[in-house]
């Protein structure tokens, strides 16, 4: 048995003396750290939850005159004339369409780019092309656009100059101006504008490969392509299954400022996602209701398929670990 | 050592080399061939395809830009918005993160709590405008500072940093008297480049590329136009006046500038700060990434 302690050691004075005057500090930091931090959570949630309470229009009949109090009510009906309407589901169609493209070639193409990026010895010449292809990434949509427009220009763009050389075409095309053309222009812009960037995870979970693997392979015998094979794609598959599962509750969010950048009234029956839909309601025709209740439909698609996506993540990188 | 290489590996490397220089070179091509246009006398330009380089050399793009007031002071405007809400959004996004960091703080958990669930929160494209008419920012500066002010990622990205450093550090500036204020400011900040660094990237690029909130929520009020929305009103106007004329321009219009040859230099001016400032900071934007990737 452990006899009490019956004098305190100087040690001891001096821990419960820290811990009072610890205690009273503990008082004013806690003050500072409120003032700190309570501002900005609420204005986070002011722009974060805020929105919600708009929602409420899509269920009324919103005059600006009359207020949120005294608009009529409306039930139902925004939704119902919305799912009764064709360019509603041609929206819906443009956004799913796009964010599918996006997904799939964003997805293949940078870990295509990581896989060879990773073959380079050269260290500069492998420093040089990610620096080169990240650029893209910094530039704002509109110079993206503005870039493809002069790209593709009937006028003077590149893309028909070479085409009329190579005899492809006799007479310069409207890239921009023509419906079938408008969800390739927009994923070649998006690839182009995210490849390098998207590479970035992939090279950080290859050089985190165990280099023993690499060698074993190679005192056997291994060509740089089965390496590649066998250990390097096998090494990034489970980081890949996990962005792809994650990224695929982000297709229906998969943006509106390229759509509204590279397409025009022409095209707008290929390029018009459920954002312009609702913008093109709220802000010309003035039927806010009917936006609120498009962006509702949307937001609520799209957390559904978040939680799913997450659900489904977990669940699968929880059974890789066993 | 002796070097065995089969000829598939050469093969296999040249392969390599050669795609990879063909990709760089795809990245790089557009941005050579919007400068060589907009270095390009607009007459000219219409005549024939302009590749990496001018024909007909001229500065006369941009001196007709720099000589169109609402340019000018367009791009003073984005600068002026850029430094202000970069330099607001760092501080304001590092006093949270610290607050967020301190594992003594007894909101801590409430307030992560909060901040994930407003990330999963989204309550649509006209909700959010009908939210910024009704406070009142609807043509007002503020509508570029604050919505924007706080970043939920960027708060997590920073505070991640903070929880790292070494304890000991904060605890005996405790001890000497020193308040909280003073302690993320005067030493938290001070060790903590490398994040803040990024932070401080991501929020200014974010800034400096933003039009769409300009599009949105100021563009009755001509003294909030930044260089972003007026660039994208060029590129609207031209691309319209190709659609509408239905045929190309005639080549032998040959005027001193064309809405094509002005679009690329300006363009290039957007584009400029960006292409200046990226190469030297890189590793502060791989970083930030890295980190935050690892995160998820």
């Amino acid at each position: 048995m452990a006899k009490p302690a019956k004098t305190l050691t100087n040690q001891e004075i001096v821990q419960t003396a820290g811990k009072k005057a610890g205690k009273s500090l503990v008082m004013r930091r806690q003050y500072q750290l409120l003032l700190m931090s309570t501002p900005f959570v609420l204005l986070v949630m002011l722009f974060s939850f805020g929105p919600l309470w708009g929602w409420i229009m899509a269920f009324q009949h919103y005059k600006v005159a009359l207020g949120l109090w005294q608009s009529p009510w409306a039930g139902f009906d925004n939704f119902k004339l919305l799912f009764q309407d064709p360019q509603f589901f041609n929206a819906l169609r443009n956004t799913v369409v796009m964010g599918v493209l996006n997904l799939v070639t964003g997805f293949v193409g940078a870990i295509g780019l990581a896989l060879f990026l990773n073959e380079i010895r050269f260290v500069f010449f492998k420093r040089v092309i990610q620096t080169l292809t990240y650029i893209p990434h910094f530039v704002s949509w509109v110079v993206i656009a503005n870039i493809f427009a002069t790209l593709l220009s009937p006028d003077a763009g590149v893309v028909n100059a070479i085409l009329m050389k190579l005899g492809f075409i006799q007479e310069p095309l409207y890239f921009l101006g023509e419906e079938k053309w408008f969800w390739w222009i927009h994923t070649a812009a998006s690839f182009w504008k995210e490849l390098g960037w998207n590479t970035i995870i992939y090279l950080a979970v290859l050089v985190g490969l165990n280099p023993e693997h690499y060698e074993a392979a190679e005192v056997d015998g291994a060509t740089r392509f089965q390496k590649m094979r066998y250990i390097s794609i096998p090494g990034i598959m489970p980081t890949a299954v996990l962005l792809l599962i994650l990224s695929v509750g982000w297709i229906v969010q998969s943006g509106y400022e390229s759509q509204f950048l590279l397409g025009n009234p022409v095209v707008i029956n290929r390029s018009e996602v459920l954002d312009l839909y609702a913008l093109n309601y709220s802000t010309s025709i003035g039927d806010y209701s009917y936006g609120v209740a498009v962006s509702m439909f949307k937001s609520i698609v799209s957390l559904v398929l978040v939680l799913l996506v997450n659900y489904t993540a977990k669940k699968t990188s929880g059974s890789r670990l066993f | 050592m002796l070097v065995r290489r089969s000829i598939g590996d050469v093969i296999f490397s040249t392969c390599n080399y050669i795609l990879l220089l063909a990709l760089g070179i795809g990245t790089l091509f557009p941005f050579l061939n919007l400068a060589a246009i907009s270095l390009n006398d607009a007459g000219d330009t219409l005549k024939g395809t302009i590749y990496v380089w001018p024909r007909v050399f001229t500065l006369e793009n941009y001196s007709t830009i720099f000589a169109n007031e609402g340019l000018a002071s367009a791009a003073v405007r984005s600068v002026i918005r850029t430094v202000v809400g970069t330099a607001l959004g760092v501080i304001c996004t590092a006093m949270l993160a610290y607050a967020l960091s301190r594992r003594e703080f007894f909101l801590r958990k409430t307030y992560n709590i909060i901040l994930i669930i407003t990330m999963y929160v989204n309550g649509g494209l006209i909700p959010f405008y009908l939210l910024v008419k009704n406070i009142g920012l609807m043509n007002h500066a503020a509508v570029y500072i604050l919505p924007t002010l706080i970043g939920v990622f960027n708060v997590i990205i920073m505070r991640s940093y903070f929880e790292q450093l070494p304890e000991g550090i904060v605890e005996s500036a405790r001890i000497d008297g020193a308040t909280d204020f003073q302690i993320l400011f005067r030493i938290v900040l001070q060790i903590s480049l490398p994040v803040i660094s990024t932070i401080t990237l991501y929020i200014a690029v974010s800034h400096w590329n933003s039009w769409f909130d300009n599009y949105l929520y100021a563009s009755r009020n001509e003294n909030l136009n930044l260089l972003q929305y007026e660039l994208q009103k060029i590129l609207i106007s031209s691309v319209n006046q190709v659609m509408s004329a239905n045929t190309h321009i005639d080549a032998t219009d040959a005027r001193r500038t064309n809405p094509e040859t002005i679009r690329a230099a300006m363009t290039i001016i957007v584009t400029l700060p960006i292409l200046l400032v990226y190469p030297f900071l890189q590793k502060y934007f791989v970083k930030g990434m890295t980190f935050a990737a690892m995160k998820e």
